[in-house]
């Protein structure tokens, strides 16, 4: 049976593991390379982009990271975890993967008192909303041309793919939804 | 697609407040008293800086009452980091953290370090955008925090001493009254909710749960790198350093071995190579020879 992984260093982890857990799926905490190494799949999750970025770098983690992302090890990453996964992010120089080629704005709608909760509805998803938890959330400024939109919120882009890497600015882990982590396992992943 | 205007949007909700208490697991929040130190804690990987005029070390040998920072000082925090900045209020100030709130700090940190301003009550907490962590050194106390509105425990420990054992006993006292709710038959519930002196509803929750609705931090004496592990390794969820960094001999050095450290805190291997030369740690004050006046965990109701 395949094993999802979720990047556990700092942030969100705890409730990405609960919810791949809630779909029957086998799961690891990744804190180290050697469990980096035996993932089929990997969550990257919120939290502080800077602090996440440092860690990886520091525990050997960024690198091993970018050369499985470049053989097809499925990624998702949610706010901080999408963040990371960017290649550009305006005006800063913080470590990070890379790898999404998107342009990335952070705490893009202010402070933490402009946090806020707003449902996004797409209608090539059956129609039905997601309810969207954005917590002192990014915005993906700009998309590359082998960049798929697939949620917009406002105009925005707010949940995109690029093969194997998709990535959210918003966290569907804090909410009972789990079709976006379902569509995660299953299409990107094929678990 | 929504039509309301973004103001008129519904903000920092229940669930954004605690969703930032969610984004805060497994790292460090440092006090610091300045930009520089602010520049410092940011570098070293911490997730997140408590903004305040005085460490606990030197409230306690200063004296004196202990008040919200000044609101220039914090607005200078936040113009040098991207990480959450977080500043506190005095117990029952609910106007100094009005004033936070209007600041814009992401977390509000009504604190027992401080003096406090009320002797009978805390902060209505449920009526603020901004999310608030509170103290504890029991279930009853996180409970009726948690009653109040706040986002994010932690316990108290006994800040400004660098000794590990009041934020031991006070996680342990949590932990173990959460284990023993889960062995109770229904009936007992209300009794215990009595004796406690917390909500019912928040007793049943936690019940049948087997654990706080909200993050449950650790804070009050952590000085080294094992210290954090050690609080991590007891189930805290987070670290809170207060002048266990800028009390030591280099705490550039310092407060990069406490991130790493809650990063790898049941790595026994590499908390060895994470505490080696690290130079002194805070010289600190044994908690068990002070006097009762001396304690400040025993502020709050």
């Amino acid at each position: 049976m395949s094993l999802t992984g979720v990047l556990s260093y700092q942030g969100g982890f705890e409730r990405h593991l609960e919810r791949l857990a809630g779909l029957g799926v086998r799961t690891l905490p990744v804190r180290s390379v050697e469990a980096l190494e035996r993932v089929d799949a990997l969550i990257i999750p919120g939290g502080e982009s800077t602090t996440i970025g440092m860690l990886m770098e520091r525990f050997g983690i960024m690198q091993a990271l970018l050369a499985r992302i470049a053989t097809g090890l499925p990624v998702f990453g949610t706010c901080a975890g999408a963040i990371l996964l960017a290649a550009d992010i305006e005006g800063s120089e913080q470590p990070r993967l890379g790898a999404l080629d998107i342009t990335v704005r952070r705490n893009a709608y202010g402070r933490q008192i402009e946090s806020f909760e707003a449902d996004v509805s797409d209608a090539a998803w059956n129609g039905a909303a997601f309810h969207g938890v954005f917590i002192r959330a990014p915005q993906i400024v700009r998309v590359g041309a082998g960049v798929r939109t697939i949620l917009r919120f406002e105009s925005l882009p707010v949940l995109v793919r690029e093969k194997n890497m998709l990535a959210a600015t918003f966290h569907p882990e804090l909410t009972g939804d789990d079709r976006i982590h379902r569509y995660f396992l299953e299409e990107v992943a094929g678990i | 697609m929504s039509d309301a205007l973004w103001s008129e949007r519904q903000k920092s909700t229940w669930r954004t407040k605690v969703g930032l208490a969610e984004m805060l697991k497994g790292g460090v929040i440092m006090d610091v008293t300045s930009p520089e130190q602010a520049k410092i804690a940011a570098d070293a990987g911490a997730q997140a800086v408590m903004a305040l005029e005085r460490v606990p070390a030197d409230i306690r040998t200063q004296g004196g009452v202990a008040r919200m920072s000044d609101p220039q000082m914090i607005r200078g925090i936040q113009d040098v980091v991207t990480i959450p900045v977080m500043a506190k209020c005095r117990i029952g100030h609910f106007v100094e953290a009005q004033i936070l709130e209007a600041l814009g700090v992401d977390f509000v940190d009504e604190s027992e370090v401080l003096t406090p301003a009320d002797e009978r009550y805390h902060v209505n907490k449920h009526e603020f955008k901004v999310p608030f962590v509170c103290g504890c050194r029991d279930l009853g106390e996180a409970l009726r925090r948690i009653g109040e509105g706040a986002a994010m425990i932690r316990t108290k420990g006994e800040a400004g001493t660098g000794d590990i054992v009041e934020a031991v006993r006070h996680l342990r006292t949590v932990t173990d009254e959460i284990r023993r709710l889960g062995a109770l038959p229904p009936e007992e519930l209300m009794t215990v909710a009595k004796e406690l002196g917390a909500p019912y509803d928040l007793v049943v929750e936690v019940a049948r749960t087997g654990k706080l609705p909200v993050p449950n931090f650790s804070a009050g004496g952590v000085a080294t790198p094992a210290d954090a592990a050690l609080m991590m390794q007891l189930g805290a969820e987070a670290v809170f350093v207060g002048s266990g960094v800028f009390k030591s001999a280099d705490p550039a050095r310092r407060a990069r071995a406490i991130v790493d450290a809650v990063a790898n805190f049941d790595n026994p291997h590499k908390l060895a190579e994470i505490s080696r030369g690290l130079g002194e740690p805070m010289s600190g004050m044994s908690t068990s020879t002070m006097e009762d006046g001396q304690r400040i965990a025993g502020r709050g109701w």
